[in-house]
């Protein structure tokens, strides 16, 4: 397709010998949003940052990121280079915003300098209209005043939408935020999470939204990718992931995080074990150690299984259609109407 | 639930009745801002705004707010850490509020915190066993070794756990070295503040089990604090939500929950994004807008 907005082909980031992620591979196109979900040490801030070319010192990236409008491989490109692309072609929402924010200098300055850096605007009194426009459309109330304002004047929910109107002000093409909200409260988070889609959507960007958290990407994503030791191990539609998922691990991922289902003893659902260091997975399946279905089979690596033009998994024993869900499983109150969860998907 | 006040079987004092693990009364706390005038002095924060609340023995307790709610304040004065401006607590029937330190030490023994960042609620140079074992150290305990082996047995980590690290542990394992070190000197009163929320997804649940049981076997008190409703509905059965230093709704969870009547408690529980409401349409922009199914 033409309207391909990221292309990311063999992606590979290693730190000496040892592999953090591992042939990742896939397409955003222009005004799609796709979730990459993951625990930590699954390697979703890794692939993000190797897009954002800002890998920490150590870690080598290859493989292939390209970007619509941009003539080189974002992989091995130079700082001069990718410092043209950042802030303008590809934009980036962090997880911590008073990291983010430069303590010291008023924040519509922080906005204009993104503006006068790229020469988006000619002169500082247009960058620093655009700076007001821009906070407005984050909605503080009063952004004049807010643009003469230094970041600690701010609550955490404020400064995510100062980073935000940074992240917009030069109408990226591609928007990548890493754990937006993981440090808001839940009424501030809803409001930050209908800013970012309304901004993007406005802009018909593409986005790449990193989350641990599977309610949040199914209420902001079309698409997700599941990530694992480094690996994409299944990826697809959200309705399609969240309501039949094939990879093992996606089936436990949605298990734990529903509190609403219970087993006999009254106990929430589990996946045993814990999530070992970066670079300590195993060969083979990445999640053979920790899978109820795990074979020996499952000591070689599971070849992508494609089910779609975006959509796929990497399994020897994906959930089936037919599976029935594991016996004693209860619903603890009236859930949302008109769902089914996992385990009722199961059923057909 | 399955846990009956057990009348205090071995309490120092027989009581007539069973008395609450904790009642809270009027509680008020103000803070003092510094000084932005020399004419007049800043105006107070008040944290805590007439706090009233009793959980009796074995209950299953939870609190919700945002952050700058007064939850953390309210923990600290339970906890015996902080005291209120105007109000009492008291611990199993004892008046807490006016007691100096050395007086506080039944509290100490009765009531242990679990906190949310394991990182930081962990000395990083001590050992497992050290760690674990301190409670009992500071109040003079006898046979430390065995009691620490078991308890990192009882939160399924295994007796050789001892002589390791902190840094040596996942998230989740050093959480439940912090809650082997709460049980250590046989509390009856757990308080964890958002013990859940710096954990993996498929590590929260292995830990809510775990804290489940352990009140189940011990038959503790919990009292349960949760920026997030739903692992509060799973865990507690009755919930207190907290909003600007005052409890705006009470009530059995499950009520709470379903028929919201505070509009703070309707608005809270409309922005939390769950799989179920995202999969039938619900967008950001629908949970921003205080959406009601």
């Amino acid at each position: 397709m033409t309207d391909d907005v990221l292309t990311v082909r063999d992606l590979n980031v290693a730190v000496g010998g040892r592999k953090l992620v591992e042939d990742v591979d896939f397409t955003i196109r222009a005004g799609e949003r796709v979730g990459l979900i993951g625990e930590s040490g699954s390697g979703k801030s890794l692939t993000a940052l190797s897009v954002m070319g800002l890998l920490p010192e150590g870690l080598r990236a290859t493989g292939s990121v390209r970007l619509a409008g941009v003539d080189h491989d974002l992989v091995g490109a130079d700082e001069t280079r990718m410092s043209r692309v950042r802030g303008k072609e590809i934009a980036m929402v962090f997880q911590e915003p008073m990291t983010a924010l430069n303590p010291t200098m008023k924040v519509g300055r922080q906005i204009a300098e993104v503006l006068l850096i790229h020469r988006t605007r000619p002169d500082r009194a247009s960058a620093r209209t655009a700076a007001v426009e821009l906070l407005a459309q984050v909605g503080l109330p009063d952004p004049a005043a807010a643009a003469d304002a230094y970041p600690h004047q701010f609550s955490g929910g404020q400064r995510q939408r100062v980073v935000l109107a940074i992240a917009l002000a030069n109408d990226p093409a591609l928007l990548v935020c890493d754990e937006p909200t993981t440090a808001l409260d839940v009424t501030v988070q809803a409001r930050v999470l209908d800013l970012i889609v309304r901004g993007a959507q406005d802009r018909r960007s593409a986005m790449l939204f990193i989350t641990h958290d599977l309610a949040v990407v199914a209420t902001v994503c079309e698409r997700v990718m599941v990530m694992y030791g480094g690996r994409v191990v299944e990826s697809g539609p959200v309705r399609e992931v969240f309501t039949r998922p094939r990879h093992r691990y996606t089936q436990g991922l949605i298990g734990a995080s529903d509190l609403t289902v219970v087993d006999d003893h009254g106990r929430l659902i589990t996946i045993g074990g814990s999530v070992p260091p970066a670079g300590h997975f195993p060969a083979g399946c990445v999640f053979r150690n920790r899978c109820a279905s795990a074979t020996e089979r499952c000591a070689t690596r599971p070849d992508w299984v494609p089910t779609g033009p975006d959509s796929g998994y990497s399994c020897f024993h994906p959930v089936s259609e037919s599976d029935v869900p594991e016996s004693g499983v209860h619903k603890i109150g009236a859930n949302e109407p008109g769902v089914p969860t996992n385990q009722e998907a199961g059923l057909g | 639930m399955a846990e009956q006040p057990t009348s205090a079987t071995l309490a120092p004092e027989p009581r007539t009745g069973p008395v609450d693990a904790i009642s809270v009364r009027d509680v008020t706390r103000d803070y003092r801002r510094p000084r932005t005038s020399l004419r007049r002095p800043s105006p107070p924060v008040h944290a805590l705004r007439g706090v009233s609340f009793d959980i009796p023995q074995g209950q299953r307790f939870g609190i919700v707010g945002e952050s700058g709610c007064g939850k953390s304040t309210l923990l600290r004065i339970l906890a015996g850490l902080d005291r209120p401006t105007s109000g009492s607590v008291a611990i199993d029937g004892r008046d807490i509020t006016g007691l100096p330190e050395r007086q506080l030490k039944f509290v100490r023994e009765r009531l242990q915190l679990v906190f949310q960042d394991p990182m930081s609620a962990l000395d990083p140079r001590m050992r497992v066993g050290d760690i674990v074992a301190e409670p009992l150290v500071a109040q003079g305990h006898p046979n430390r070794t065995e009691r620490v082996a078991e308890l990192l047995e009882a939160v399924g980590l295994g007796a050789d756990a001892a002589q390791r690290y902190p840094h040596q542990f996942s998230g989740g394992q050093r959480q439940r070295i912090s809650i082997a070190r709460a049980l250590a000197p046989r509390p009856k009163i757990i308080v964890a503040d958002e013990p859940v929320s710096a954990l993996d997804v498929s590590v929260r649940a292995q830990v809510l089990n775990l804290i489940a049981d352990l009140v189940d076997e011990l038959s503790l008190t919990l009292v349960f604090v949760s920026h997030d409703l739903s692992v509060v509905r799973h865990v507690c059965d009755r919930v207190a939500v907290m909003h600007d230093g005052q409890i705006v709704e009470t009530g059995p969870t499950e009520q709470v929950y379903e028929e919201p009547r505070h509009p703070y408690t309707r608005r809270l529980i409309a922005a939390v994004p769950t799989l179920g409401k995202a999969l039938s349409g619900v967008s950001a922009a629908d949970l921003n807008r205080e959406y009601r199914p």
